[in-house]
C-alpha cells in the first residue's frame, strides 16, 4: 500500500510545474502530496514493526538494502534503499507519467480501488492501519471525484480528448486486473482479519468505473488478459528508472543525513 | 477629455497616494501607472511560474520523503503565487492568456535568477535561503504598495514565503553539519547562487530610470540599492551559522556606515542573462511553452464539455 | 490621445471587450477558461468573504480548484464561486467620488480583507 502511494505520488509530482494550466498544476500536485503523505504513514508503521520484531523479520533485514543501516529502520530506508524486486506495488502505478488523459485514467482506476481498500482496512482488526485508512479516506473521496469528473470531461469533450482517453484506457486496462488478484501478503492479512480478499472489491470497482464511463461515453474494454507480477516483485521496465532517479542521492552518499 | 481635466485628475490621484489611500481597479489612474503595474505584476507572476522549473528539477530526486513532500508543497505554492499575481494584473484590464503570450513570445521578462541551473541538491537549499530571502526583502514592502489588488496578493504571498526561506536554510544547515562531501556541496551552491541573488534587486539606483516615478506612486517603497544592502547585511551574518562563507573577498563590516561593504557586481553578466544569454534561458522558456502547448487540448476539452453542459441545461429549461 | 478611463464591469476585473481592443490579440476563448471569483466562509466565520479569483471551465471545477488554491482543502468550509462577468459593481464615475466614503463599494475597504496576524507584526 505504501509502495503504491509513493510511486503514484512520484509520478504525479512529475506534473508539478508542467500542468496544463496553473489551476490544474496545483490540483495534481495536491494529490501527489496526499499520496506521499499516505505512503509516509504506512512506511512509518512498517518501520516500527520491523524495529520491534527484528527476529520475525530477520531474513528481510538481512537484505543488502538494510544491512547498511545501523540502528533502527526508518521510512526513508524503506523508500530509498530497496531494490526494484523488493517493491510490492501494483504495476499500474509505476508506468510512466504519460499525457493528461493517461494520468487521469490511472488516477481514477487507482483511487476507486484505494477507496474500497481503505474502507475495508478501516473496518479491519489492525487499529493503526484503520486509523491511517480513515485519515486517507477523506483525501480519497476527493481524488475519486476529481479524477472521475475529468474522465467525463475528456470523454465528452473534444474529438481529440476522446481519442486520447480511449487510448489511455486501452493502455491501462490490462493493468487493472492485478488490483483484484490477492498476493500472499494480502492473503495473510485476510487471515488476520486486517483486510478482506481484494477480489471482493472488483464488482464495486467495476460499477464505479462503468458509471463514469457511461457518462463519458466510453466503452469498457473487453480485454481480460491481465498484466501482473508487481506484488511478487516482478516489475515493468519503468520502475528501474524511477528508482534510479528517486534513490540517487541516498545511494550515492550512503549513510548521510539529509 | 480635455487636457485640463486630466491634469486635475492626476493631482487628485497623487493626493490619494500621498494620503496612503489604496488605488482600486475602478478608480481613475494615469495610463502610465497602469502600464507600470501591468509590467511589474506580470513580470513578478512570470518569475513565480518560471521559478517552479529549477526547483521542480529536484522533486523526483529529493533525498528523503519529508524533503520530497516539502519541495512539492513549495513549488506548488509558487504556482499559487503566480495565480494570485496574474489575478491582480487581470484587474488592470489584461487577460492571463495575453500575459502568457507575452512571456512565451519573449516580450515579457521574468527574474533572471531562474536562468541559472540547479546542479546539486544543495542548490535547493541555496535557492530557499538566498533567492527566496532576496525575494522576501523585495516583497514585504510590496504588501503596502499603492495598488490594492497587488498589495492584497502580496500579503498572501509573504505569508507563505517565510516557510520557503526557512526550509531552504534548514537544508543547508543539515548539509553543513553532514559529511565532508555534503559540506563541499553546500559551499559550492552558495558560491554559485550568491552573486545572482545579489543581482536580483535589479540595477543600481543610478542605472534604474523608473525608480523615482515608482517611488512617487508608492508602487516601490525602497530603492534597489537600499534593499540590496539590507540583504547583504543579513546574509553576511546568517552565513556564519552555516560555518560557510560568501564568495566575496571584499565583504567587510564597515563600522562607520553601519553596513557591510561588498565587492563590485558583474553588471555585464546581469545584462547578458536578461538579454537571453543565461545558461538556461532557452530551456526554461521552452519548458513553459511545451507545458502550455501540451495542455492546449486539455483546456479545449474542458471548455467544450462545459459548453455542452450549458446547452443541455438550457434545453432542459426550455 | 488614449482614453484614460477603461470601463469595467466589476471593481476588480477589466472589461473583456476593451482588453481585446487595446491589445489587438483576440482572446482564444476555446482554450481560455473564464475567470471566477471565490468567496469562502470558514468554519467559524459568519459570512462568505472574497478571497481571490481563478480560471476554470465550469462551476464544479471552480469550486474544487478554489478548495485546492485558497483553502488548502480544509474541512468544514463553505465556498461560493461566481463567474466574474456576472458581478456588477458601482462605478466611481466622477472626481468627487475620490473623497466619498463610498459605502456601497465593499471591496474598496482594506478592512474587508482579513489580514493574517503575522503581517500586523511586520
Amino acid at each position: 500500500m505504501a509502495d503504491d502511494a509513493l510511486l503514484l505520488g512520484h509520478r504525479n509530482s512529475e506534473w508539478t510545474g508542467h500542468g496544463p494550466n496553473l489551476e490544474q498544476d496545483i490540483a495534481i500536485s495536491n494529490i501527489a502530496l496526499d499520496q506521499i503523505g499516505q505512503a509516509r504513514n504506512f512506511y512509518q508503521y512498517a518501520a516500527l514493526q520491523f524495529n520491534e520484531n527484528r527476529n520475525a523479520y530477520a531474513p528481510l533485514l538481512q537484505s543488502p538494502a538494510f544491512r547498511q543501516v545501523s540502528g533502527s529502520i526508518d521510512e526513508d530506508n524503506l523508500a530509498y534503499l530497496r531494490n526494484a524486486n523488493e517493491f510490492k506495488n501494483h504495476l499500474l502505478v509505476e508506468l510512466n507519467r504519460g499525457d493528461w488523459a493517461f494520468t487521469i485514467v490511472r488516477q481514477f482506476f487507482i483511487s476507486a480501488y484505494q477507496q474500497l481498500l481503505y474502507t475495508d482496512l478501516q473496518k479491519g482488526t489492525n487499529k493503526q492501519l484503520a486509523a491511517i485508512a480513515e485519515k486517507s479516506l477523506k483525501e480519497l473521496s476527493y481524488h475519486v471525484r476529481w479524477s472521475g469528473e475529468w474522465v467525463i470531461r475528456l470523454g465528452d469533450g473534444t474529438e481529440e480528448s476522446n481519442r486520447r482517453i480511449i487510448n489511455a484506457v486501452d493502455q491501462l486496462w490490462p493493468y487493472t486486473g492485478e488490483l483484484f488478484l490477492p498476493a500472499d501478503f494480502q492473503q495473510m492479512a485476510a487471515e488476520q482479519g486486517i483486510l478482506t480478499d481484494p477480489a471482493s472489491y472488483r464488482q464495486n470497482w467495476l460499477e464505479k468505473i462503468q458509471e463514469a464511463f457511461a457518462q463519458a461515453g466510453l466503452p469498457i474494454p473487453s480485454n481480460n488478459w491481465w498484466q501482473k507480477g508487481g506484488k511478487q516483485g516482478i516489475h515493468t521496465e519503468h520502475l528501474g528508472y524511477l528508482l534510479a532517479e528517486m534513490q540517487y542521492l541516498q545511494r550515492s552518499y550512503p549513510g548521510s543525513v539529509w | 477629455m480635455e487636457k485640463n481635466g486630466t491634469i486635475q485628475l492626476e493631482t487628485i490621484f497623487q493626493d490619494r497616494i500621498d494620503q496612503e489611500i489604496r488605488i482600486e481597479p475602478k478608480d481613475w489612474m494615469p495610463d502610465k501607472y497602469r502600464q507600470t503595474l501591468i509590467r511589474q505584476i506580470s513580470q513578478h507572476a512570470h518569475s513565480e511560474i518560471v521559478g517552479m522549473l529549477p526547483e521542480g528539477n529536484w522533486i523526483t530526486r529529493a533525498p528523503s520523503l519529508k524533503r520530497k513532500a516539502t519541495l512539492i508543497a513549495k513549488v506548488q505554492d509558487e504556482a499559487g503565487h503566480g495565480l494570485y499575481l496574474y489575478s491582480a494584473a487581470e484587474t488592470l484590464g489584461i487577460s492571463r492568456a495575453e500575459m502568457i503570450n507575452q512571456l512565451h513570445s519573449g516580450k515579457a521578462k521574468y527574474s533572471s535568477i531562474f536562468n541559472y541551473p540547479t546542479l546539486t541538491w544543495a542548490d535547493i537549499g541555496a535557492i530557499g535561503w538566498l533567492v527566496d530571502g532576496a525575494a522576501i526583502m523585495n516583497q514585504v514592502p510590496l504588501c503596502r504598495t499603492s495598488y490594492g489588488p497587488y498589495a492584497r496578493a502580496m500579503v498572501r504571498i509573504c505569508k507563505e514565503e517565510s516557510f520557503h526561506q526557512r526550509q531552504g536554510f534548514e537544508i543547508l544547515l543539515t548539509l553543513s553539519r553532514g559529511t565532508d562531501a555534503q559540506k563541499a556541496m553546500c559551499q559550492d551552491a552558495i558560491n554559485r547562487w550568491w552573486w545572482p541573488s545579489v543581482m536580483m534587486f535589479g540595477p543600481s539606483d543610478e542605472a534604474s530610470p523608473h525608480t523615482a516615478q515608482s517611488m512617487r506612486w508608492k508602487i516601490k517603497r525602497f530603492t534597489n540599492d537600499e534593499l540590496r544592502q539590507k540583504f547583504v547585511d543579513i546574509c553576511a551574518e546568517q552565513v556564519k551559522i552555516l560555518e560557510m562563507h560568501l564568495p566575496d573577498p571584499d565583504l567587510k563590516w564597515n563600522e562607520k556606515r553601519g553596513h557591510y561593504d561588498f565587492g563590485p557586481i558583474n553588471w555585464d553578466e546581469f545584462w547578458q542573462v536578461i538579454g537571453g544569454n543565461g545558461p538556461c534561458n532557452k530551456e526554461r522558456l521552452a519548458a513553459r511553452i511545451k507545458a502550455h502547448e501540451d495542455g492546449a487540448w486539455v483546456r479545449e476539452a474542458a471548455s467544450a464539455f462545459a459548453a455542452k453542459q450549458q446547452q443541455k441545461q438550457k434545453a432542459a429549461v426550455a | 490621445m488614449k482614453t484614460y478611463l477603461t470601463k469595467q464591469f466589476y471593481g476588480d476585473y477589466g472589461d473583456r471587450e476593451s482588453v481585446k481592443e487595446s491589445s489587438g490579440i483576440a482572446a482564444d476563448s476555446a482554450r481560455d477558461w473564464p475567470l471566477w471569483e471565490v468567496f469562502v466562509r470558514s468554519k467559524m466565520g459568519l459570512d462568505h468573504k472574497h478571497v481571490g479569483s481563478l480560471h476554470a471551465a465550469d462551476a464544479r471545477m471552480a469550486i474544487e480548484n478554489a478548495r485546492d488554491v485558497y483553502t488548502r482543502r480544509q474541512e468544514g468550509i463553505s465556498i461560493w464561486v461566481v463567474e466574474s462577468r456576472h458581478i456588477h459593481a458601482s462605478n466611481p464615475d466622477d472626481a468627487a467620488s475620490f473623497y466619498d466614503p463610498a459605502d456601497d463599494k465593499v471591496y474598496r475597504h482594506p478592512t474587508f480583507y482579513e489580514l493574517p496576524d503575522e503581517l500586523k507584526a511586520m
